[in-house]
């Protein structure tokens, strides 16, 4: 086998299944604290209730992704060795600070966020958990600003062999990086509040603590209904803007092969195919891709066959993950409006049909995220860094067979963590929220002496 | 400039070692303390920290990439199995914090996962170190290298017996302070083996030594007053013989260090040609000076909190 093609399988095993966790945990994060924060406004145990549930969820989520993040930081080294020599000067010191401005700050606050009920007061635990929920979006804003230069490089130069940064500003804040990290950011609200959705639904279809459901069910669908439509505008957004930088990748995304210099038709769907280089079963909507690519009737579109084939990402993977992606986003922004509509008359709380929709629809964030990830990643080869870095030319020279070694080594041990998190997920899940009237006792109780003494031996009847 | 990020570097390794070392040596110890009750607070007692002190592993690896990403190039390939191998290893001994409590009917597979996980990753660290100092990590199998990977071991599992000295009381802590002795004594013999060896065999540390020895033979001499501090402090102290224990750590850390600067691979790249272009260096010169005293502080706080015994009712989210 090839090493390249090893070594970027690997990588892309690798990332794929770690892009879950964070995706699901910046939002959590969020979330958590705004409850917390709620709870110690309004004193309701409710916020409380949610804080408590969730936040074992986010542990088991936010564990799996440090230790797969690991992995990836040093996968740079390991098996895209020239790739780390000749762009560390730049992505180093980005992640540097990524690591020192978030990574220590999430995992700093954390044990406190976790374990420290009984330890620090509650405006102090309250504290960790921001600060917990602020790491987590910083380390989305440095690992964005690294990816971003890879897509759209500004502010560097090429000496000695090494590309070196010659204006930091330039660098962090290039071309595609401030709405790639609102869409990045809203896909990961976007996706915890389809979790807290999904699982309030499926409470309230099982007979669990119904207030609790209602309440969480509630909450995350206003939430919804803000973001998601948020969210569609942003992505047109950053349409334009890879329109106007990866012109390439936009046109995998969307299927066009020849330069259409007068109205380009939106493919619904199609078979790319690309030794003929055309699309087979084409369904089309006409205009429609001049209007969202580039805000009039009669725009122009770059084709895939402006440049040479070598030259061209992987198709079908960046078509389909394109269309899984917004079909998805489509999808979400319909159930907001629908779902918060039968609001109206108390009927959210017991449509049925609506209730098992939310449920189909909680990983729906994830996999829209997965897929847009995709659409980056795999749009932007051959290039490593948009034009300048080639991915073939950067690989490790290691033996193939190491590399089938630790691939096959990485893919059993992923699929066993994949296994065990959505084992305990359910676990947990399945445990349903904690006792209200248990939780009530414990917020009075919590100034009274020997309350830490009763609650945690509670807390060891449940196994905790 | 160069020269502080190699002091940087070599600061967060050290981090790293100390602070992952006892939890990692926990692990290690699994094998001797096979009691349920005691292995939940063995847990318990790091369960707060632990990723923690696994970040300074990330933040060693971003320093080398970013500071010098030459270095970082020719490190990593060569060393590819044994990197690739630590890390499934300290995937599964990471995960088995969350799910060990969590588990039922698995609870013995996730003591095997932090176990084993912890010892192989242990085991890869020292093999990296061993074949690292010999070789520039050329060599990979040797008998020095393996060597190194069980000294590695050793001083971890006393690191992590020490900790739990301190965290614990009663019958748990009797186990850990019996432990304390032949793991210290393993250790002495240990950093003598590596020591010496190192020293005869490559003819660069031989020769730095033996024309420095002057203002050099406190190293061995502070660390061998360490040893027998540590020694006499079991029967006083709870928390001094695993103060020692680290101490012992920053000794043979600067002992190694002596012998190679300014080597980043020995023998093949030294700091300076592997360092990064001026302009990384000064980009990161500011947050490194804000961030690290910020990031000490509030480690530090995190353990304060969280001071005192573990007790088993406790620790629960």
């Amino acid at each position: 086998m090839d090493v390249a093609l090893l070594s970027r399988l690997q990588f892309a095993w690798t990332v794929s299944l770690h892009i879950l966790f964070p995706t699901m945990t910046i939002g959590l994060a969020v979330l958590i604290a705004t409850w917390e924060g709620l709870w110690l406004k309004t004193r309701d145990p409710r916020y409380l209730q949610l804080a408590k549930f969730w936040i074992k969820p986010f542990a088991i989520t936010f564990g799996s992704g440090v230790v797969t993040g690991i992995v990836l930081s040093y996968e740079f080294g390991t098996n895209f060795s020239e790739f780390s020599h000749i762009v560390g000067p730049v992505l180093g010191p980005l992640m540097t600070y990524e690591v020192m401005t978030a990574f220590f700050l999430e995992a700093g606050f954390l044990g406190v966020m976790l374990f420290g009920w009984q330890r620090v007061g509650e405006k102090l635990h309250f504290f960790a958990t921001v600060v917990v929920a602020i790491g987590t979006v910083l380390s989305a804003f440095w690992i964005l600003a690294a990816n971003s230069w890879m897509q759209t490089p500004a502010g560097y130069a090429f000496e000695g062999g090494q590309y070196v940064p010659v204006d930091w500003f330039k660098v962090i804040f290039n071309p595609s990086f401030p709405i790639r990290l609102v869409h990045m950011l809203l896909a990961t609200f976007l996706t915890a509040n389809f979790l807290v959705a999904g699982i309030s639904a499926w409470f309230l279809l099982k007979g669990y603590d119904r207030e609790f459901a209602k309440r969480g069910l509630s909450l995350s669908l206003w939430f919804i209904l803000i973001l998601a439509p948020l969210q569609a505008f942003v992505g047109d957004e950053h349409g334009l803007e890879v329109k106007e930088h990866q012109p390439v990748k936009l046109a995998a995304m969307e299927g066009i092969w020849d330069k259409v210099e007068h109205s380009p038709a939106l493919r619904l769907f199609a078979i790319p195919d690309e030794k003929t280089e055309t699309n087979h079963l084409e369904v089309k909507i006409p205009y429609l891709a001049s209007i969202i690519l580039t805000h009039s009737l009669h725009g122009e579109v770059q084709g895939l066959k402006s440049v040479p084939a070598q030259d061209r990402p992987p198709l079908l993977p960046v078509f389909f993950a394109f269309r899984v992606m917004v079909g998805l986003g489509v999808l979400m922004v319909l159930v907001a409006f629908f779902a918060n509509w039968q609001r109206r008359g108390a009927r959210l709380y017991e449509n049925k049909w609506l209730l098992k929709l939310l449920v189909l629809m909680t990983p729906a964030g994830l996999i829209a995220t997965v897929a847009g990830w995709w659409v980056v990643e795999i749009g932007r080869q051959p290039w490593l860094v948009y034009g300048l870095v080639r991915t073939e030319q950067v690989v490790s020279k290691l033996p193939a067979e190491r590399v089938a070694i630790s691939f096959a080594l990485f893919v059993v041990t992923y699929l066993a963590l994949l296994t065990a998190f959505l084992h305990f997920y359910r676990k947990l899940v399945r445990k349903g929220p904690p006792d209200m009237a248990k939780l009530e006792s414990q917020v009075i109780g919590m100034k009274a002496p020997g309350y830490a003494l009763n609650w945690v031996r509670e807390l060891k009847k449940e196994g905790f | 400039m160069e020269l502080f990020y190699f002091l940087l570097l070599g600061f967060a390794i050290l981090m790293y070692v100390v602070l992952d070392g006892f939890d990692l040596g926990l692990g290690i110890l699994y094998p001797a303390l096979p009691e349920q009750h005691d292995r939940d607070m063995m847990m318990r007692s790091v369960s707060h920290v632990w990723d923690g002190n696994e970040t300074w592993l990330v933040f060693g690896g971003v320093i080398l990439m970013g500071a010098f990403p030459a270095a970082y190039a020719t490190l990593l390939p060569t060393l590819y199995l044994p990197i690739c191998l630590m890390l499934i290893s300290l995937i599964f001994r990471g995960i088995a914090f969350e799910y060990r409590f969590k588990a039922t009917s698995s609870r013995q597979w996730w003591d095997l996962a932090f176990g084993l996980g912890s010892s192989v990753a242990a085991f890869c660290q020292g093999l990296m170190l061993g074949s690292l100092v010999q070789s520039g990590g050329e060599q990979l199998l040797t008998p020095f290298s393996i060597l190194t990977a069980f000294a590695v071991m050793a001083g971890y599992a006393l690191l992590g017996a020490t900790y739990l000295v301190v965290k614990t009381s009663g019958a748990l802590q009797d186990k850990a302070k019996r432990l304390v002795k032949p793991l210290l004594a393993l250790v002495i013999i240990a950093m003598v083996a590596v020591s010496l060896w190192n020293f005869l065999a490559v003819p660069s540390v031989h020769t730095r030594w033996m024309s420095n020895i002057g203002w050099l033979w406190p190293i061995p001499f502070i660390t061998a007053v360490i040893a027998f501090a540590l020694f006499k402090s079991l029967k006083h102290s709870e928390v001094a013989p695993f103060y020692c224990a680290v101490a012992l750590f920053v000794m043979g850390f600067i002992g190694l260090v002596v012998g190679l600067f300014p080597y980043l691979v020995p023998g093949r790249l030294s700091l300076f040609d592997a360092a990064a272009p001026r302009q990384s260096l000064t980009f990161l010169l500011p947050g490194v000076l804000i961030f690290v005293p910020i990031i000490l502080a509030y480690t530090l706080w995190g353990y304060r909190i969280f001071r005192g015994k573990v007790h088993d009712f406790e620790e629960g989210y």
